[in-house]
This record gives C-alpha cells, sequence and structure tokens, in this order.
C-alpha cells in the first residue's frame, strides 16, 4: 500500500515537468519502448496460444496452416490426451504435490518457530546447519541419492519423492517462514503465557494463525517445485504408473511419435493448472519470491 | 529437569528438519567425494578403489570440457538477458509504463516461469521442428528462407537454440525481482534528480543502478550458479545430441550414471559441480556480509 500511493505522488508531480521539456527524442524513446514491451508479449504469448491451438487441430492442419485456427476445434485430442496417460500423471503429480507442501510447510515451520522463538544455545547452529542445505542442488546428489533410496526401501515410489521434495525445500521454506515468524510481537506469546500456554500451544494456537500469509506463498513456492520437478522424477520412479507430469510427458513424447494434436494437447493440459494458480495466487507467490530473496 | 527441556527446547523443534536435510541432503554430497574414489556401477558387488582416476579421466574427457564449455556459455548469456535486460525491463516498466498496465505485464512476463521446463522445452522443440515448427515458417514468411534448419539436429545451432528457450523462460522471474528492488527505492531521488535536469538514462545509471546492486549481486551469483547446474533443457530437447555437442555437467553426469553405468565417473563430475556451486554460494555470503549501500 505504501509504495501505491507513492507512486500516485510520483505520477503527478513530475508529469507537469515533463510535458515542458517533452522533445522528438521522447517520442522516439516512447514509440521504441513501447514497441519493445509489445514485442516481449507477443514473444510469451504466441508460443503458449499456438501450442493451445495446436492442440484442437489435425495432423494435417499442423504442417498446412501452423498459424491459422482449425476448420473444427477438435476436443477430442485433449481426450485422447488425457486418456494415453495424461490423466495418470496428473493424479501423480498432483499427490507428490499435495504430499510435499503438507510436509514441506509443516516441518519448516515448526524448524522455523524452534528459531525464531527459542533462545536456547547453539541453536543458530541449527539454523545454519538447515540454511547450508541451500548450497547442494539435486543434480549434484543423484548418484548417491540413487543407492540410499534403494537401502530405505523408497525408490520407484511417490513417497520416496515426496520425501525428497520436502528434504530438499526445507533450507528456502524454514528461512522464508522464519523471516516472518521473527516479526510477530513476543507480547502475543507471553500474554498466551500468562493465560497458562505451554509452547506447543502457543505453536498452534498463535504463531501458527498469525503466520498464515506467508505458509500460503511457502504452499504455493513449494506446488510450483514438485509440479515442475524433473531430475529426481526421472531418475527415482521407473514403474510407468508411477511417472509424474514432467517426466510423463517425456515418456508420452516417445510413444505419441507423430502424434502431434494429441501431443500438444498433453502439454497444455500439463501447463494450464500451473499457470491458473499462479494468475489466482499472484500476489502470495510472488510476496513469497521477494520475501525469500532476503530484503 | 524443566529448565533442561527448556535447554533442548529449539532443538526439538527443529529435529525433523535436521534429520532430513541431513540424511537427504548432505549425506548424499559427501558420499560423492567418496565415491569418486572408486570404479563401480550399479550391479558391481564390490567397488574398487582407484584413487584420484576418475578425475584424471574428467581431465581427458573430452566431453567433459565440451560441457563445461557449454555451461560457461550458458552463464554468459543467462547474465546477459536475466541479469542486465531484466534490470532495464524491470526499470521501463517501473518508470515509462503507467501502473496498471506495467502490473498485467510483469505478470504476462512472469508466466513462462510456472511452466515446467518440460513443456516449455517440448513446446520449443516443436518450434524448432524443421517440418512444421513456428520458426522456419517465419523466417520464410519474412523472406530468410535461407536461413531455415533443424535447429537443435545441428551441432551449429542446438546450444543456442536451448539457451534461446531457457531465456524466454527464466527473464520474467529476475525482472520481476529487480522491479521489487526497484520499489524499494525511496521515490524522492527521483525527484530531485528530475528537478536537477537529469534525463531518464542519467536517472537510471546513477541513481536506479547504484541502488539495485545488491539484487544484481544476487542474482548474478544466482543466475550463474543456475547455469551450471542446468540439466532438464537439455535432457528434454536434446539429450545430449547432436554428437554429444549440447550436453552440459549435469547431463554428462546422468549419461555416464545411469546410461553408461560408470557410477564412480559420474561422482566425480558431480563433485566437480558441487565444488563450484559451493563457490559462488560463499561469495555470495561473503558479498552479503559487506556493508549494504545506505540512502
Amino acid at each position: 500500500m505504501v509504495t501505491a500511493s507513492v507512486q500516485d505522488q510520483r505520477r503527478t508531480v513530475p508529469s507537469r515537468l515533463r510535458r515542458s521539456s517533452t522533445t522528438v527524442v521522447d517520442v522516439v524513446a516512447h514509440l521504441l519502448v513501447s514497441v519493445l514491451l509489445l514485442a516481449l508479449a507477443l514473444a510469451v504469448l504466441y508460443p503458449l496460444a499456438w501450442m493451445l491451438i495446436s492442440g484442437f487441430k489435425t495432423n494435417f492442419e499442423i504442417f498446412s496452416d501452423p498459424w491459422g485456427l482449425p476448420a473444427t476445434w477438435r476436443v477430442e485430442n485433449f481426450v485422447a490426451a488425457a486418456n494415453k496417460g495424461v490423466t495418470t500423471y496428473f493424479v501423480n503429480s498432483l499427490l507428490v504435490t499435495a504430499g510435499s507442501i503438507v510436509s514441506t510447510t509443516m516441518i519448516s515451520a515448526w524448524a522455523a518457530y524452534g528459531l525464531a522463538r527459542t533462545k536456547a544455545p547453539l541453536v543458530k547452529y541449527g539454523g545454519w546447519f538447515i540454511l547450508g542445505g541451500l548450497m547442494v542442488s539435486p543434480t549434484v546428489a543423484l548418484v548417491p541419492l540413487f543407492g540410499l533410496l534403494q537401502q530405505l526401501r523408497l525408490f520407484d515410489s511417490l513417497v520416496g519423492l515426496v520425501v525428497l521434495y520436502t528434504a530438499y525445500r526445507i533450507p528456502f521454506t524454514t528461512f522464508l517462514i522464519r523471516a516472518y515468524m521473527v516479526d510477530l510481537p513476543t507480547t502475543l506469546d507471553e500474554a498466551a503465557t500468562i493465560d497458562g500456554a505451554g509452547r506447543f500451544q502457543i505453536f498452534w494456537r498463535v504463531i501458527l494463525p498469525l503466520s498464515k500469509p506467508i505458509l500460503v506463498s511457502a504452499a504455493l513456492l513449494q506446488a510450483l517445485f514438485s509440479w515442475n520437478e524433473f531430475a529426481f522424477a526421472l531418475v527415482f520412479l521407473s514403474r510407468r504408473e508411477l511417472k509424474t507430469l514432467p517426466v510423463g510427458l517425456m515418456d508420452m513424447q516417445s510413444r505419441l511419435l507423430t502424434d502431434w494434436p494429441v501431443q500438444f494437447a498433453s502439454l497444455a493440459l500439463a501447463a494450464l493448472p500451473m499457470i491458473l494458480v499462479f494468475l489466482i495466487g499472484q500476489r502470495a507467490f510472488l510476496r513469497g519470491l521477494t520475501d525469500g530473496m532476503g530484503k | 529437569m524443566r529448565r533442561k527441556l527448556r535447554y533442548l527446547g529449539g532443538w526439538w523443534w527443529m529435529t525433523p528438519a535436521l534429520v532430513l536435510v541431513g540424511v537427504f541432503v548432505y549425506y548424499p554430497v559427501l558420499q560423492n567425494f567418496q565415491l569418486s574414489l572408486y570404479s563401480w556401477n550399479a550391479f558391481s558387488r564390490a567397488p574398487r578403489y582407484v584413487g584420484m582416476d576418475n578425475y584424471a579421466t574428467m581431465v581427458a574427457d573430452e566431453v567433459f570440457w565440451r560441457a563445461l564449455w557449454n555451461n560457461v556459455i550458458y552463464a554468459v548469456v543467462s547474465l546477459i538477458f536475466q541479469v542486465f535486460f531484466a534490470l532495464v525491463l524491470a526499470a521501463i516498466l517501473e518508470e515509462f509504463v503507467h501502473r496498471r498496465l506495467a502490473g498485467f505485464l510483469r505478470a504476462l512476463y512472469f508466466i513462462p516461469t510456472v511452466i515446467s521446463i518440460t513443456v516449455s522445452g517440448i513446446l520449443f522443440s516443436f518450434i524448432y521442428n524443421p517440418e512444421f515448427g513456428l520458426l522456419n515458417k517465419l523466417l520464410q514468411a519474412i523472406g530468410l528462407g535461407g536461413l531455415t534448419r533443424a535447429w537443435l539436429g545441428e551441432e551449429g545451432t542446438a546450444m543456442g537454440s536451448i539457451i534461446a528457450m531457457s531465456q524466454w523462460q527464466s527473464f520474467g522471474y529476475t525482472a520481476v525481482l529487480f522491479i521489487v528492488a526497484i520499489q524499494r527505492i525511496p521515490r524522492d531521488l527521483y525527484e530531485s534528480a528530475r528537478i536537477d535536469g537529469a534525463g531518464r538514462v542519467r536517472t537510471f545509471v546513477s541513481i536506479t543502478l547504484p541502488l539495485v546492486r545488491e539484487m544484481t549481486t544476487l542474482l548474478v551469483i544466482i543466475t550463474v550458479s543456475g547455469a551450471f547446474l542446468v540439466f532438464n533443457e537439455v535432457m528434454v530437447m536434446t539429450a545430449g545430441g547432436p554428437a554429444r555437442s549440447t550436453h552440459v555437467l549435469g547431463t554428462w553426469l546422468y549419461f555416464n550414471a545411469f546410461m553408461a553405468d560408470d557410477m564412480g565417473y559420474a561422482s566425480a563430475i558431480a563433485s566437480f559441480i558441487f565444488v563450484i556451486t559451493l563457490a559462488l554460494a560463499i561469495g555470495q555470503l561473503a558479498y552479503g556480509n559487506r556493508k549494504r549501500v545506505e540512502w
């Protein structure tokens, strides 16, 4: 809100100054910038629109008229895509995403609470240990994890994937939530203590409800990560019926070969949920991103 | 007793996070270094100790150097588009464009970020497709038919085509982060600059640029380490081909581990990637501890 009002002022005051000194250069610059912004918008949207529209076409139309609209909108391509695997992959992605959202936000919120609200010695070293996990990327850990997951009987299972998606996102999520909890006034805890609440109750009844905005952000970013994650899903799932969307789509690509319309339809079906989630939860999404970057 | 519990308080809350991060994040990285000293594959009963042999193989391996070079190019191009270009774009959106429109464009440019790399990778492989791809059709339409080619099928253009897709996908993300950084700059600085008669470019260079330096540094490091961890884009679009020309360190690791079944060599590559990203992370920490720009 603060930035908005500040910006309003900025729009009114200097525009007067600006008009008095408008030159040809200014006009040309404005035109160039507008063209650039429009071209960029087209470059982003057109491929996505092409993907969606091609999903309704026939194979022949894709080759003969890549720019045009289909003569008839063939919804059956999307039905075929759903039946040839997308539904299964979709459900798997949904399970893994939902599971890892719950486990990641809960475990991270616990850790964040411990970091933000206890003064026990050495706790900060625990915090550094968790934060240090950010330096390890999934690709680097593929080979050792391959053996480890087999020993733990988590190989080729969605549970194993949830465990990995949780472990690798705890560092980021913990510090995202911690930064928010630190800013909550400690008088709240004290008031609750006077009312006879223990630490456990304070966490569940006071801190967690108050942290809802950042928990939503954390959940959205976790959804984005697990819905799109590729390397772990590629290496640690082998049964076709367990594949998630990102690896399942690759699998379909090799199975469908030249059935292009159905391939386009599958891509559109896979992309749509996250685009919708983003457009609906935009504010929470961006808050999580920017707070996670440090202020 | 009660005191002792209190003493341990913070640790109880952090235990699940510490265990998961320790077992699935730290342990694999440490094991990597150990595994890289052995010659073994997924089926071998007894790994054979070979000392630094795997690293010697790495130094002599042409594909390794090619992959490293590809990572470097990836980093350079990403710096140009995702840091320099994104910063200019952010400044334009904040200074030139009406606030409502700027908000709309910001959301629009961000959309590719929420799509999985598998989807955008397959989509772009269709765009680059020599028979029905948009790129060749576009070139023909504007009279540059001579330039049409199988973009992902030729050594000369495959890597560039992958990198281009990656820029399409990621510029919106860094632009949004720059926008937030610019919004945190006090507006009166811009007012004074304008009253002093500074033009737009001058204002950008003298005010915006120095005051978003922290975010710039952060994004430089994130972008560079991201470029060294590239994996999905290449796996989806070319799987390292043609003639192994588009391998990056991540895919070359994967290929050796899970296709060539030389786990020891793959671990050596993983250790190498880890050292690079660790160095970048330490650089980030060191820089973060330096005094912030005051205003």
